[in-house]
């Protein structure tokens, strides 16, 4: 099996390696160096980008259901003169501030507080901007017990009813259900070495293979290219990163981005959007609808 | 995610020769239960919808055993049986996918693991889905998120309830993002039934994991489950062993779920269809929304 090229959608399934072998070694290896830079420790963080990126925030705090998440940061600001409305996963760079925020990984708390910032917005007509960088959903019991999957379900669906534009980009890691309840936007943007996954590739492999080990192999396998997904048509852009990746310049990587989130934004606002036509999107997102499902028994 | 063990009852009723001793089905008269291992004539097993009648377990029955259960008879009219989906990221693991696809489907003689269409339910005329779990998991696959949301617009185009049987574990893997996006595209279409004031009643079976729990089986108007069914976004397994936490006793069952006010009712698979029937004759009353003589047919 070839390197999965940049441009690549749909891969036929002849070009499977002979024997249906698993991904080759060098593929695999090249799809894990790709998840180191998106978690490199150095990386910037949404609170970095959104410093370099947006003026005047203030952030807010809570669900206003008795809990406040760390691992979610919300709060007001404006890009480009534009008050927006933001949501942001949010990662710990010290040891202490990666406790207080779980390592970015929210618990029910911190979608509901996402909602609530949703619900802001639309009745305050600001646009949204969302920062995805997620591990994955905490996997602990507290997040069970506070009904973490419906908390996700009722995010997805809040998102789908948000009535003013919606720009998103994953900046680091989107991983499983809790990236996709701030993912569903309008504009959908992925910086260069991020990546959005149905499980880490940890997760997958153990699925898969039963073997975490084999977490290499699963992330070639599962194509986690950036640019994947805009062949998929389930991003709209892939942001560049400065040479060798944003860990190495976080101004640059700012200096990047900034351009394209007021691009999309003003895009969005000049077009207008609207709840249906983002359901709509997410509605055929797979090409497998067709446009008039046959209404009959 | 949850165990991707299949129990065994699809193969008792559809006289295949029994998956694991390779019996011929004509010498399979009995029926032993997988919890407690008592074993009964398979005639007793069926009157009884494969609910153990020594210890009350619940076991797992297969999307056509379901719809015969719920269904009034010959009242069931399959939607989109020939929709199958497609190996999108020409994906292998320790088999290519399209090869495991293949099988599962001639296996089952279904396209996914999710089966729809119009039936009666106590004479009151709902949309149907139900999943198998023994068709890779019950896992979300484009197609499977494809008939689900077909049959929700279905519902709402046709004026009737929508009733959906879960049981998965979640997302499919070998089909990556498009799996995860499979939980918008759902929540989409459950909000055209919603615009049309059309309720969706969602039954939780066991297990119900993941990216389906997180998603539309969250979001039913009413939330039935039947009695210790796993329900839970992550597996108790990858929580014990991430967290090292101690995992309470009845965790992640439908009456933890019910217990926290998640869950509506918990309700023995014997009693189901009437309390399905219950809630339908005041959801779907004639001269309510949802009357029962819809003219579209």
């Amino acid at each position: 099996m070839t390197a999965v090229s940049a441009e690549s959608g749909d891969r036929a399934a002849s070009e499977h390696a002979p024997g249906g072998a698993s991904p080759l070694e060098a593929d695999a290896e090249r799809a894990w160096a790709r998840i180191e830079l998106s978690r490199h420790p150095d990386r910037p963080y949404a609170l970095d980008l959104i410093g370099r990126c947006l003026e005047d925030f203030t952030e807010l705090h809570g669900d206003r259901q008795g809990g406040d998440d760390p691992a979610v940061v919300i709060g007001l600001a404006r890009l480009h003169a534009r008050p927006v409305a933001v949501v942001a996963n949010q990662k710990g760079r010290s040891l202490e501030e990666r406790g207080r925020r779980n390592f970015g990984m929210a618990h029910p708390e911190g979608y509901r507080k996402a909602q609530r910032l949703l619900r802001l917005a639309g009745r305050l007509q600001l646009p949204v901007l969302s920062f995805i960088d997620i591990p994955g959903a905490y996997p602990g019991v507290a997040a069970e017990e506070r009904g973490q999957a419906w908390a996700i379900a009722q995010t997805i669906e809040a998102q789908l009813t948000l009535p003013t534009p919606y720009v998103a980009v994953v900046i680091g890691e989107g991983g499983s259900g809790g990236a996709l309840a701030t993912f569903l936007a309008d504009a959908v943007l992925v910086m260069e070495h991020a990546f959005l996954t149905v499980a880490s590739p940890e997760t997958a492999a153990a699925i898969l293979y039963r073997d975490a080990g084999r977490k290499r192999h699963a992330a070639a396998a599962l194509r986690l290219e950036a640019q994947n997904l805009v062949g998929w048509g389930i991003a709209d852009e892939v942001v560049p990163e400065p040479r060798g990746g944003a860990h190495r310049d976080w101004d640059g990587a700012a200096r990047l981005l900034r351009p394209r989130l007021v691009h999309h934004l003003e895009r969005l606002i000049a077009q207008g959007v609207d709840a249906a036509r983002r359901r709509e999107r997410y509605r055929r997102i797979d090409g497998l609808a067709t446009p008039e499902p046959d209404a009959g028994g | 995610m949850g165990p991707l063990v299949a129990q065994p009852v699809e193969a008792a009723l559809t006289g295949r020769p029994h998956p694991i001793t390779g019996a011929p089905a004509a010498a399979r008269t009995a029926w032993t239960c997988p919890a407690c291992a008592a074993a009964q004539p398979l005639a007793v097993a069926r009157e009884q919808l494969f609910v153990c009648p020594t210890c009350a377990h619940h076991a797992r029955i297969g999307a056509r055993q379901r719809i015969e259960h719920l269904a009034d008879p010959d009242s069931f009219a399959e939607w989109d049986a020939d929709l199958a989906g497609r190996d999108r990221l020409a994906f292998v693991d320790t088999r290519p996918y399209a090869e495991r696809l293949a099988e599962a489907q001639a296996r089952h003689r279904m396209p996914d693991a999710l089966l729809s269409g119009a039936a009666a339910i106590g004479g009151h005329r709902v949309g149907l889905a139900a999943f198998d779990f023994s068709f890779m998991g019950g896992s979300l696959s484009a197609a499977v998120g494809e008939r689900l949301a077909r049959a929700a617009e279905r519902c709402a185009t046709l004026r009737t309830p929508f009733v959906c049987v879960t049981t998965s574990g979640g997302a499919r893997m070998q089909e990556g993002v498009f799996s995860l996006l499979q939980m918008a595209k759902s929540v989409a279409a459950l909000h055209t039934l919603a615009d049309a004031h059309m309720p969706f009643i969602s039954i939780l079976a066991d297990p119900t994991m993941g990216g389906s729990i997180a998603s539309f089986a969250a979001l039913g108007d009413v939330i039935v489950a039947e009695p210790r069914a796993t329900i839970g976004f992550t597996g108790a397994r990858v929580i014990a062993q991430v967290t090292h936490e101690r995992l309470p006793a009845d965790f992640q069952t439908s009456e933890f779920h019910h217990a926290r006010g998640l869950i509506d009712m918990v309700v023995d698979r014997r009693q189901l269809k009437g309390r399905v029937i219950g809630l339908l004759r005041v959801l779907a009353a004639p001269g309510g929304r949802a009357g029962t003589d819809a003219s579209a047919a």
